[in-house]
């Protein structure tokens, strides 16, 4: 069985609910030039509410491809959409927890030993922009991010830009990176996250960044975040239609502007605390919204997003991976494409190293979950039972020894599974002070050869930081 | 050329390790330096990796493998005028009386072997008697027990009763292992105790050092 998943039936209700609302009640559009596109293209609007016919949306959302490939520096194809599950670090934090336990505002080393760890480890595919460094000017901020990522990993990421210029900056970097427009057109390098403001609204910053990327033809990841009771109906169903609406009006504006644009249907769904009054992102209530909006997502065909693997917890304890391990399992399941949190602590907010490795195992069995029970012949194995019969071992035959380490997903030494003296004899060490030792190996392997980022993409960054006078 | 053999070990290159061996012969190196600093090193070295969390179960026993195929064949000239062979030690293993539990037992078997200890494995659910009488026949260095269950480790004591009464306790030396048992189990009986298959061989050198 398959957690909340909905019929059919009422899929099709939320596709006519959403258009109704969009026809009926629309939404904001804090942007003239946004007004103007959407207007010339058959929409109405109401100042800056923009009412869409019926077929405008379903038109728009027809000419999204249904996947697309991001790329690493080296060339591998990502392949975003269809059957295909990714994990993405955590973004976007404002503070770091320290080895010691200590959580302060991060800074730009935070990030760089972040991108760099997220590049050491195998199960997660996207690195990203995952903490604002706090020392950086704001008006070079989304640039020095992407430098960062550049710089310190080969995998392809999610990123995003807080300001309009910050689009424009990032284009830059990744143009040059990628060996030119045409390039970046044809293997892009990034996946750009744009928000919605719920509920029903597009603030001016995120008009930009939907016009201005469908313009510079960047694959677009949109996020609504509808914070369940609070920014949203307090009931699920609710909450997904919003969701729907919010998401199929990014689509029609950046469609009007770039026929054909790469666009992921994404989101964080939240659960607003009434004991806490507290954003949490890792209510089991916003796995099922998630369920529900993959669907929407596979029905507007769509690759689909969401926050997962993150968790409301302070420290790596006990909630912190349970939170994560049952989100991540969840999301996986709900069949999304890129699921986006690993690392992250404290709602959205605090980014955890640690976190990251131990994340990365969740992950990895995850993962293992998903690629289910291989059945065939070999695997069945009837001929070696028969040949062994009762009381024989195992442990030396060939069969063991050809696919001991295939077929199962192999943790680090942050699952623990020595014995109890040996454990005891070590310690009795905890998940957290393991990972702490992955941490530190990892990055001590990559410290002294960061990733080559190309000069041109090294001219452009400087470029930047010399207009800012930083 | 032992660095090759040693290297073969450790890579379980089951289809290399005769010719190797062969060639070591010809240019005459003897069996037992072909053993300890061909053969049993390379074994040394997966015992780290293993521990190291390196090398799996199945990696070692197919090293352990590699190193009897090898042995098989200097076997002959390691025999002393006595007719025994070379080994470092000799042990008795087996599960005790009531327990038919194997594998684990089993590994113990071969990690020691591909140590280079001589292993006689008397099987499962063991009376008492019947190790007592393998232990003096045999010569045993060692008398290795397992137990998987809380109710049949009690059995471990009655058989250490006996090798004193038998007057062996000493010279020969109670081993146990299995999933109930604690170091304060062990030495409430007086037997020396080793809590996985890696380490038993660290426990069976040490206890022959001294």
């Amino acid at each position: 069985m398959s957690f909340g998943q909905l019929p059919e039936k009422n899929i099709h209700e939320i596709h006519e609910n959403a258009l109704n609302l969009l026809e009926s009640t629309g939404v904001l559009f804090n942007d003239p030039e946004a007004v103007e596109i959407l207007t010339s293209h058959g929409a109405s609007a109401d100042g800056s509410i923009i009412r869409f016919p019926r077929n405008m949306v379903e038109e728009a959302a027809k000419k999204v491809p249904s996947e697309f490939d991001l790329y690493g520096a080296d060339g591998n194809a990502l392949r975003i959409g269809g059957n295909e599950t990714h994990f993405a670090a955590g973004s976007c934090g404002i503070r770091i927890r320290g080895k010691e336990g200590a959580i302060k505002q991060s800074v730009g080393v935070d990030l760089r030993d972040i991108v760099r760890l997220t590049d050491g480890l195998d199960n997660i595919a996207l690195a990203s922009s995952s903490v604002v460094p706090h020392e950086i000017p704001e008006a070079i901020g989304d640039s020095y991010r992407v430098a960062q990522l550049l710089q310190n990993t080969r995998k392809p990421f999610v990123t995003g830009a807080f300001s309009a210029q910050g689009l424009f900056d990032i284009y830059e970097l990744l143009e040059a990176a990628c060996g030119g427009k045409d390039a970046l057109a044809r293997k892009p390098r990034a996946v750009l996250d744009v928000c919605s403001l719920s509920p029903l609204k597009w603030t001016d910053v995120s008009c930009r960044n939907l016009i201005d990327g469908a313009r510079l033809n960047l694959p677009l990841e949109l996020i609504s975040a509808p914070l369940i009771g609070a920014t949203a109906p307090m009931t699920l169903y609710g909450c997904v239609l919003m969701h729907t609406v919010e998401i199929l009006s990014g689509i029609v504006l950046i469609q009007c502007v770039n026929p054909g644009n790469r666009v992921v249907y994404g989101g964080a769904p939240m659960y607003f605390d009434m004991r806490r009054s507290t954003t949490s992102l890792n209510s089991v209530e916003t796995s099922l919204v998630g369920a529900a909006y993959a669907q929407m997502g596979r029905f507007y065909g769509l690759p689909t997003h969401i926050y997962a693997c993150l968790s409301d917890a302070k420290s790596n304890d006990a909630q912190a991976g349970l939170e994560s391990g049952i989100s991540a399992l969840m999301a996986a399941q709900s069949g999304f494409n890129i699921i986006s949190g690993a690392g992250m602590l404290e709602f959205c907010n605090t980014f955890s190293l640690e976190k990251l490795v131990i994340d990365n195992e969740i992950i990895g069995m995850v993962k293992r979950l998903a690629k289910g029970v291989s059945c065939g012949e070999e695997e069945m194995a009837a001929g070696l039972i028969g040949e062994m019969g009762p009381g024989s071992d195992y442990l030396s035959t060939g069969h063991t020894f050809k696919w001991f380490r295939k077929e199962p997903y192999l943790p680090s030494d942050v699952i623990d599974r020595k014995n109890l003296e040996l454990w005891q004899s070590e310690g009795c060490r905890t998940a957290e002070q393991k990972a702490s030792d992955i941490v530190s190996k990892k990055l001590a392997q990559v410290n002294g050869k960061p990733q080559e980022i190309k000069d041109a993409a090294e001219a452009v960054w400087e470029k930047i930081r010399m207009r800012e006078g930083s | 050329m032992l660095d090759k053999i040693t290297d073969s070990v450790y890579k379980y290159e089951m289809a290399e390790i005769e010719g190797l061996v062969k060639t070591a012969l010809d240019s005459g190196i003897t069996a037992k330096d072909i053993l300890i600093d061909g053969l049993m090193k390379g074994m040394e070295a997966v015992g780290e990796s293993f521990k190291e969390g390196d090398y799996f179960v199945p990696e070692v026993l197919m090293s352990a493998k590699t190193m009897a195929a090898g042995l098989e064949i200097i076997k002959p000239m390691l025999l002393d005028t006595s007719g025994a062979g070379f080994s470092r030690g000799k042990a008795v293993i087996g599960t005790v009386q009531g327990d038919l539990h194997d594998i684990g037992k089993k590994l113990v078997g071969m990690f020691m072997e591909g140590a280079g200890y001589e292993v006689i494995d008397i099987g499962i659910d063991v009376p008492a008697d019947k190790f007592i009488e393998e232990a003096k026949t045999r010569d045993a260095d060692f008398l290795c027990m397992s137990a998987m269950l809380t109710t049949t480790m009690k059995q471990m004591k009655v058989v250490i009763d006996k090798m004193k009464e038998a007057g062996i306790y000493g010279r020969c030396k109670p081993v146990v292992g299995g999933a109930p048992l604690t170091h304060k189990f062990a030495e409430e009986i007086g037997a020396h105790y080793s809590f996985d298959a890696a380490s038993a061989v660290d426990l069976l050198n040490g206890l022959l050092a001294n």
